[in-house]
């Protein structure tokens, strides 16, 4: 490995580093609040270090990685995310009763994981990113391991990943079979018509890979996981988890010309079609807001299909913008949740929402925000995700896909506006106020959200800036 | 730029409104009202300055501001004025300081929010009318909505949820397959002439395949007849209007109708000529179903919200009709229409506002005899009623009989079974004048008459109404340039 590469990597280094070094702080007895500066600290070197590396790229590891301006975008969101949903960890974990160091050392794993498969472009590296992610994510879910809904969320998710593990080494070790290769790039010059063995293997896998999507039919485990796991974990799960995921897809698609393939591309549309139709419609009647925004999840990663769709490098910028849009979103969402929370039960009842603008505006705002974002009005992200998303469908001539995505972000609006109704309707008597244990990192987490929700307007009116950004890098 | 402060002046007004009310919620009346009375003023200069040319001038065009916004994908921040877009500003700030001026006692609770909301609206109703960059044109579009969901969603009547979800759902829909539609033309054009733009002007030269022409305009003629709203897609409007407040009511039908009216002449017809000429018949066939169905509808009701909602259906039938009929005639008498309509439905759900303010009811079984009590209400009530079914010297007789004029060459049939309307008219607002004003007392709670601000309010409309009826001409004149392009360019 040359003095090059090894700089290159320097971030992901710096990821590795970063869960040993918590290790080493729980060792030395430091308190739980030192734990959460550092891990900070040492976030944002990871997300300097990017910047740091940016001049060397594009580097390949040959034969496992490769690091480009693809990847470090990627990373670069993933980081985002971490960084928020660490800070959401500290006054949600330091309210329960159970040990919350450990945590953080299965967060930066996991980060570790979901980071490594944006720079693939191996089968051994994809694996093993996903494995990392997932058996961190394991623990993770089922961290406050004293609740009911915990065990049952991280054990379910456990059977299920594990079968999709299975399901994505044989899909692999088919296509080894075809070609005679791992590699991505060798991988699409051995290629040549499809073959029944590599379609099944690009069939199998798909089954890992939209698992972790949650895309139906394998978005089961989705609804009860969310529930179940601790907020901020969900929120995890519903960002980093799936970028690295659908960062790996679009490298691996994108290297194969999997669009070119008539059966592959039918199975991606199909799916986009019905997790449209499927997660819109199964959230129209969900109560508990968590389980809401994951059948809503299941929904937008259709939508964001519909860009992959394509496979040229417009819809790469697409699936990155409304990624970022997606995620910004989904984090102030899970904010407000993560902050409405007390120490018997998540903030997932609509009890805890209703009136909620009378009560405490700020909150209902970000909110009311990240809501419409969702659904994809004008003035947020959402919306310029949800429209650069229609015109890259449209460009290609992707009728069917469009005119879905139209229809049933018509059935989505519902949902969306009875969350906001409900932070409008008539507020009930407020409940005895929780006292604040640490002003510190509550004024932290909200200067948080207010700053991701001016982020999320920012990016809705003026786009042209992260645009411009996105292209440079890809 | 005069343009973007004005819209700019509502977004700022509305914040600050909001912000207000934590100190004083007087404070963040007058603040409402001298933002949109601000706007009436500049508008109202703007009419001055360009009554003139609008006449002689051989440019449309009053005002043209062009800024970059999303260049990479060819977004501009296009603002234009010419005189329709002048006519319908002036009635947007009108009716807009209206609405302000008649919320002024009914809304108790929350009004920072309350105001903000109303003057966002305001903003998104002013974007639509002068917007010419069609993603512009769309985010405005959708703008408008939002906060009009919370106004019905949150002061409105008993059944405000269903009524703001109806609403917002159905306008989206139609809202989301207009973006579609504007996608493809922006391909289309793109392709054709190399550079990839939402400029109205640029699509404007777009060649479009006959068949590919039908499919685009549908997706923009279903977003503004679902607004306008024609009949099959009239069934959001009824309950929106009845469970709105009065200013919210009123701006719905005052404003929200006309942008749908305003997208078809301003997007439908120009950009797609042949296809809208093809589907004229169908159009003028809806248009008179909608104005014998809706003045049925309305004769039936019970809850007088819903029967002035109702009219509105009726109404727009006319300004359907009125529209596909390509004549120069019946298109002046669209624009009078969209100003009347406003203006006199406006003026029957403000007094509807009053009413429910003193009985309490929406209920017309429950109403009578109320001449007695409130004179002066009476009074006005019957002149808006006259204006509603067409009688002569008030606006909308001029408007409908124009239109009427001008469709009559075109399909004799229709335009016969479309003066029916007219008589059917005249039984709804009958009925509502006898039962609620006349006939035998039946409540017993003491009644004020109008107050000094109610006063102003219906006087600043029956001033209007009455000018209009007399002297339409600086109205049709204004806008004679635009209509005379329109129609002869087919």
């Amino acid at each position: 490995m040359t003095p090059l590469q090894l700089t290159a990597l320097l971030p992901y280094i710096l990821l590795a580093a970063a869960s040993i070094v918590v290790i080493l702080l729980i060792a030395f007895k430091a308190s739980h609040t030192v734990i959460q500066v550092v891990g900070f600290l040492l976030m944002c070197g990871v997300a300097v270090s990017l910047f740091a590396v940016k001049e060397l790229l594009p580097v390949s590891i040959l034969p496992l990685f490769e690091i480009d301006g693809f990847a470090l975008l990627f990373t670069g969101l993933i980081i985002f995310c971490v960084l928020v949903v660490g800070l959401f960890s500290f006054i949600y974990f330091e309210e329960r009763e159970e040990n919350p160091k450990e945590y953080y050392i299965l967060l930066f794993l996991s980060t570790l994981g979901a980071a490594t498969m944006t720079i693939s472009r191996h089968f051994i590296s994809l694996f093993i990113g996903l494995e990392i992610l997932s058996v961190s994510l394991y623990a993770l879910i089922a961290y406050l391991r004293t609740r009911n809904n915990a065990v049952e969320a991280g054990m379910k998710y456990l059977v299920l990943a594990a079968l999709s593990s299975a399901f994505l080494l044989f899909g692999m070790a088919l296509i080894y079979m075809e070609t005679g290769s791992m590699e991505f790039s060798a991988i699409a010059q051995k290629l040549g018509a499809s073959s029944a063995l590599f379609i099944t293997g690009i069939g199998l896998m798909v089954v890992a890979i939209g698992f972790k999507l949650a895309l139906v039919p394998f978005h089961f485990w989705a609804a009860d996981v969310y529930q179940g796991a601790p907020s901020p974990v969900t929120s995890f799960i519903a960002t980093v988890s799936k970028i690295g995921v659908f960062a790996v897809l679009l490298r691996f698609a994108q290297t194969i010309h999997l669009q070119s393939y008539p059966l592959a591309y039918f199975i991606f549309a199909a799916i986009a079609i019905i997790s449209m139709i499927a997660g819109n419609l199964l959230a129209l009647q969900q109560q508990n807001i968590k389980r809401l925004l994951a059948y809503s999840s299941i929904s937008h990663f259709g939508y964001l299909l519909v860009a992959f769709l394509p496979g040229n490098a417009g819809s790469n910028e697409a699936v990155f913008f409304y990624l970022a849009a997606y995620s910004l979103t989904i984090l102030s969402a899970f904010g407000i949740i993560t902050l409405l929370s007390n120490r018997q039960q998540d903030a997932d009842h609509p009890d805890f929402y209703r009136g909620l603008f009378w009560r405490n505006p700020l909150m209902a705002t970000v909110l009311t925000a990240a809501m419409l974002s969702l659904a994809g009005i004008p003035l947020t992200a959402g919306f310029m995700g949800k429209f650069i998303v229609l015109t890259t469908g449209v460009r290609q001539g992707l009728w069917l896909p469009v005119l879905v995505l139209v229809v049933t972000s018509v059935f989505g609006l519902y949902y969306y506006l009875r969350i906001i109704s409900l932070l409008f309707a008539e507020a009930p008597a407020a409940g005895p106020k929780e006292k604040t244990l640490h002003p510190f990192f509550y004024t932290a987490t909200y200067t948080a959200l207010i700053v991701l929700v001016l982020l999320l307007v920012w990016i809705g009116v003026f786009p042209s800036g992260v645009i411009e950004g996105i292209k440079a890098f890809l | 730029m005069i343009l973007a402060i004005m819209i700019g002046i509502l977004l700022a007004g509305g914040l600050l409104c909001w912000a207000a009310t934590r100190w004083n919620i007087a404070v963040a009346k007058w603040i409402a009202l001298l933002a949109v009375l601000l706007d009436l003023v500049i508008a109202i200069n703007l009419w001055l300055q360009h009554s003139a040319a609008s006449l002689t001038g051989s440019n449309v065009w009053f005002i043209n501001y062009q800024a970059n916004w999303i260049p990479s994908f060819g977004i501009s921040f296009h603002l234009a004025l010419d005189g329709l877009s002048l006519v319908l500003l002036l009635l947007t700030f009108f009716l807009g300081a209206l609405g302000v001026l008649c919320s002024w006692n009914e809304i108790k609770e929350r009004t920072g929010f309350y105001y903000f909301n109303l003057l966002w609206t305001l903003a998104g109703i002013t974007g639509v009318f002068v917007a010419l960059d069609l993603f512009l044109f769309y985010f405005f579009w959708e703008v408008m909505l939002v906060p009009m969901f919370f106004l019905i969603g949150i002061w409105g009547d008993t059944n405000r949820r269903y009524a703001a979800y109806k609403f917002f759902i159905f306008t989206q829909a139609g809202g989301l397959l207009m973006l579609i539609s504007i996608l493809a033309l922006y391909f289309i054009n793109g392709a054709q002439t190399g550079t990839y733009s939402y400029d109205y002007f640029s699509l404007l030269n777009t060649k479009l395949e006959p068949a590919t022409a039908t499919l685009i305009m549908s997706g923009f003629l279903i977003a503004f007849v679902i607004k306008l709203p024609m009949i099959p897609f009239h069934s959001w409007l009824p309950d929106a209007h009845s469970e709105a407040p009065t200013a919210g009511s009123l701006i719905l039908a005052g404003l929200l109708l006309k942008t749908g009216a305003y997208g078809i002449i301003r997007f439908v017809l120009p950009l797609f000529p042949e296809a809208s000429a093809a589907i004229s018949w169908w159009a003028l066939l809806f248009g008179v179903i909608g104005i014998v169905y809706g003045a049925m509808l309305a004769f039936a009701q019970t809850d007088i919200k819903r029967l002035i909602a109702y009219t509105s259906v009726s109404h727009m039938g006319f300004v359907l009709v009125g529209i596909f009929a390509f004549r120069e005639m019946a298109m002046q008498g669209v624009v009078m229409q969209m100003v009347t309509h406003g203006i006199s439905t406006g003026a029957l759900f403000v007094l509807a506002g009053m009413l429910k303010e003193r009985l309490h009811t929406r209920d017309i079984g429950r109403m009578g005899g109320l001449w007695t009590s409130m004179p002066a209400m009476g009074g006005v009530a019957l002149l808006f009623t006259m204006a509603s079914l067409g009688l002569p010297l008030l606006g909308s007789f001029i408007a409908e009989f124009l239109i009427l004029m001008g469709t009559f060459p075109v399909n004799p049939p229709l335009t016969i079974i479309a003066t029916l309307g007219l008589v059917f008219s005249a039984l709804y607002s009958l009925r509502l004048m006898q039962k609620v004003f006349l006939g035998p007392v039946t409540t017993e709670i003491p009644m004020k008459d109008l107050s000094v601000r109610e006063i102003i309010v219906m006087g600043a409309f029956t001033v209007t109404i009455v000018l209009l009826g007399i002297y339409p001409q600086p109205v049709i004149d204004m806008a004679a340039t635009v209509i005379n392009n329109l129609v002869v360019r087919r």
